[in-house]
């Protein structure tokens, strides 16, 4: 790692004045992605901010829904009574990514906003888009096995949030509370908040320089009530998804009255299936409707060499998530 | 086949030569003595120990409580928890494994909460309580995870031994140890390239059992 100095920051202006006054300055609440990136000298920062002080913390009912400070851990999120009741999925994300050591330490703005594991771009020897934009892109004909097959573009194939958490907060409709430099809160959607590739991969969220994450918002819904995230990985534990599918279904007498789908591991971030949603709602929940919903979700696949396998794989896991809510 | 090695207390009077001429048993008794002269100032450094100034720049004094002791390193920013244990308090049970957070092998415990020491700052754990393999037993009595350890040979070249231990203690505290799937499901976190999972889920469940 170079060298860098350290301040730990009592309040969000305190903070964000800082990365105002040194915008090559980051912050730190957990380090797990942070520290590991500065290592591999895939981040280099003259300054560290320690935000764990900052009062984004709780986990609380609102009007709006459950809402979760960014400062929360990902394994006090996962096993808190409130999630587990209202949403099994978010829960579920939670305890099936990383280790119990890592989840004991990753707070959940750090996890929202984690960094891709395509091997190309955590290896500085290779050129990268997201890395140095205009460099190039050897995933397209490199080792893509892992890498996305939706939402891709000819600059970066990459899942560029390879996590689980988002994929469960883009199924319920989750919205993020942002803090400016400023001092002013805005509120954006997960799913408005991850950028695809496009022509600048490099730009993979909506956060400005120096802005916070204070909060995220699920709101309940009856859709809500059976949720379930299951996650494809090519070892049974500890492992980032091939694929993954976060589904609730609101079913009355054998009809769906409203769904909702994510895919993770397989888009270019995560991905919310409005296509599938729309072949469930209406449709008798059957396995019959599950097929034809993940032949929806898949339809617009782009793979490369390695990756074919994804979009049969993709389609399976969504059809046994279907399957585990509905029954 | 399991067999039990737990030392006899009693065949090894406190404080006698090592006897079998090991760096881990001189270790373990040179730190038993260090700690016994240390021990009353460094208590009431444990007093004196409030708030750190906000912004460390360069080399900085550090206070860090690990095993209930108060001590005072001289480290920049950078470094890691891993590596103040090791490199500045010479507490080498601790091990660097992959340095990235991937194979457990640092895992040590947090206020009581299980982390990879790797990936987090020496300067953000003070004022926080430190547990490393050092101070899990008591003097010349092992923690019942390292006995059953020993019994169930839940090791082979030992690297990764400490972090499974600290692991193990961890889960069987937050209740994640009910059953060998659930054991062997939170104990992930913690890789053996040798390969002793069976022995090892065999010992963090013989400990989850007794409680």
């Amino acid at each position: 790692m170079n060298n860098f100095s350290y301040t730990q920051a009592s309040t969000a202006k305190e903070a964000t004045g800082i990365l105002k006054d040194k915008p090559a300055a980051a912050y730190i609440a957990g380090g797990t992605t942070l520290l590991d990136l500065m290592k591999a000298h895939l981040q280099e920062h003259p300054q560290l901010v320690d935000i764990n002080m900052l009062p984004f913390k709780g986990i609380e009912q609102t009007a709006d829904g459950l809402r979760i400070g960014a400062m929360e851990r990902m394994s006090d999120v996962g096993e808190n009574a409130l999630v587990l009741q209202q949403f099994s999925a978010v829960s579920e994300s939670l305890l099936l990514a990383a280790s119990p050591q890592l989840r004991n330490m990753a707070s959940i703005g750090g996890n929202i906003l984690q960094r891709t594991r395509c091997g190309y771009f955590r290896d500085a020897a290779f050129p990268c888009n997201k890395r140095v934009p205009g460099s190039g892109c050897p995933a397209l004909t490199g080792d893509n096995h892992n890498l996305a097959i939706l939402g891709t573009s000819e600059a970066c194939i990459a899942t560029a949030y390879p996590g689980d958490l988002s994929v469960a907060l883009a199924a319920f409709d989750a919205v993020l509370t942002l803090e400016n430099q400023k001092g002013k809160q805005r509120r954006v959607p997960v799913t408005d908040f991850y950028l695809l590739p496009g022509k600048t991969p490099h730009r993979e969220t909506v956060l400005e320089p120096g802005e916070l994450i204070v909060a995220v918002t699920i709101p309940t819904a009856a859709h809500t009530r059976r949720s379930t995230y299951l996650k494809v990985r090519e070892r049974s534990s500890y492992a980032y998804a091939l694929a993954s599918a976060a589904v609730g279904l609101d079913v009355q007498a054998g009809t769906i009255r409203s769904a909702r789908v994510a895919l993770g591991g397989v888009g270019s971030k995560p991905w919310r299936s409005p296509e599938a949603e729309k072949v469930l709602t209406g449709a008798p929940a059957t396995e019959a409707t599950f097929r034809a919903a993940a032949a929806a979700a898949l339809r617009g696949a782009q793979p490369r060499d390695d990756n074919r396998f994804k979009i049969e794989l993709a389609q399976n896991t969504l059809v046994q998530a279907l399957l585990k809510v509905a029954g | 086949m399991p067999h039990d090695f737990t030392p006899d207390p009693a065949a090894q009077p406190p404080g006698s030569a090592p006897n079998d001429g090991s760096r881990r048993t001189f270790m373990k008794q040179a730190g038993g003595i260090l700690g016994l002269a240390l021990a009353p100032p460094l208590i009431s450094q444990a007093e004196r120990l409030t708030a750190f100034s906000k912004t460390v720049a360069g080399v900085a004094a550090m206070q860090l409580k690990v095993n209930g002791t108060v001590r005072t390193i001289q480290a920049e920013p950078r470094v890691t928890l891993l590596d103040a244990l090791r490199e500045n308090l010479d507490l080498t049970g601790t091990k660097k494994g992959c340095d990235h957070g991937q194979c457990g092998a640092c895992t040590v415990l947090v206020d009581g909460r299980r982390v990879n020491s790797c990936l987090t700052l020496a300067v953000m754990n003070q004022n926080k309580e430190i547990t490393t393999i050092e101070g899990l037993g008591q003097g010349e009595e092992l923690h019942p995870m390292q006995q059953a350890f020993l019994k169930h040979d839940g090791f082979q070249c030992g690297y990764c031994t400490p972090g499974q231990i600290m692991s193990g203690v961890a889960c069987v505290q937050e209740g994640h140890a009910k059953t060998d799937d659930q054991a062997r499901e939170w104990m992930s976190g913690n890789l053996c390239r040798c390969g002793a999972y069976p022995n090892i889920v065999a010992a963090v469940r013989e400990v989850a059992q007794r409680k």
